[in-house]
């Protein structure tokens, strides 16, 4: 019954309704075989893949293709190790001639030590983008005006960093967060830092439409069982968040009736 | 048959004077349906590889989906 519903609280990115919240990344595994099984234990519908150059010296190299099908997962084409908007633009009009994505994970990077992102660049691309038709997700950092202005410039989902790429910190701004989720109408999605089960429940009981998590499923030292863990907690966050939680009070208040005490 | 260099994702191959891009293509063992190929920075439409000939210099890249965050 109520597992039911949970079903029906779907999270709608442009236009497209999916039943899980967990969008989880491919890279970092170590082989495709693990991969294939990690996504299938988290559930998750739509999975972030990159855009790369074709080993023309080994043919017979196996294609992600042919371990995640792309008709059964959506594939979230990034543009991971972009560092201005010229070749973001070139990679996910590559990433669209591959076989017609629209929706697509920008992401403009403006330090190789951080990999925070560069907003002035990232603006600029997804105008860009969105003129040209593609439903872009973008991965942002966690200011709320540059989030505003993301919206204004057409983005189709908010993904505000939780912590740099692949740290494992958690969400270090939970007040900007919230901020960013009550200021839009467009799904917000924490995308990177997350470093274990309960950051995702954070982020969903924050009120945040999803999460994406790459390293610290991969890069766990059991990756399936922190795939289906970050399943479990992205169900538990949204459940909670659902639910409406009670209010914060410095005094105690007892659980047991204080009436007929012995 | 004169032969001609031409640069492939970055590595410089010899190919005939008269190949088309579909020839290379072939010759490489490419799944055609899951990448996308840009010539001179200008990306081609996959179908009409058949009918664009390979120049002096071309530059192509070949590209498709791997794991990534």
């Amino acid at each position: 019954m109520e597992e039911d519903k949970l079903k029906k609280d779907k999270l709608i990115i442009a236009k497209k309704k999916f039943v899980s919240r967990l969008i989880v990344g491919t890279g970092k595994y170590k082989s495709m075989s693990e991969c294939a099984k990690a996504i299938k234990i988290s559930g998750a519908e739509i999975v972030t893949v990159a855009v790369r150059r074709v080993n023309i010296l080994n043919k017979n190299k196996p294609l992600l293709m042919d371990y995640i099908d792309p008709k059964k997962i959506t594939y979230l084409p990034n543009t991971a190790g972009c560092f201005n908007s010229k070749d973001a633009l070139r990679t996910l009009r590559l990433a669209r001639e591959i076989g017609g994505w629209k929706l697509v994970k920008l992401e403009v990077l403006g330090d190789k030590t951080n990999l925070f992102p560069d907003m002035i660049e990232t603006l600029k691309t997804t105008e860009v983008l969105a003129k040209e038709g593609f439903k872009v997700m973008v991965y942002c950092n966690d200011d709320p005006l540059m989030a505003k202005r993301l919206e204004n410039s057409g983005a189709d989902a908010i993904m505000p960093l939780a912590a740099p790429i692949g740290s494992g910190l958690g969400i270090l701004n939970k007040i900007n967060i919230q901020i960013i989720r009550n200021q839009t109408k467009l799904p917000v999605i924490i995308d990177a830092g997350l470093g274990q089960a309960s950051d995702a429940t954070i982020a969903m009981e924050l009120g945040c439409d999803g999460v994406l998590v790459n390293t610290a499923i991969a890069k766990a030292k059991k990756p399936f069982e922190m795939a289906l863990a970050f399943k479990n907690a992205v169900v538990a966050g949204r459940q909670s968040y659902n639910s409406g939680r009670i209010s914060k009070t410095v005094m105690g208040n007892p659980s047991s009736p204080t009436e007929g005490i012995i | 048959m004169k032969k001609i260099k031409i640069k492939v994702n970055g590595k410089i191959k010899t190919v005939l004077s008269n190949s088309k891009l579909s020839d290379l293509l072939n010759n490489l063992n490419i799944p055609i349906k899951k990448v996308a190929i840009e010539l001179n920075e200008e990306i081609i439409d996959k179908k009409r590889s058949n009918n664009i000939k390979l120049k002096k210099n071309d530059k192509i890249e070949i590209v498709h989906f791997i794991g990534g965050g």
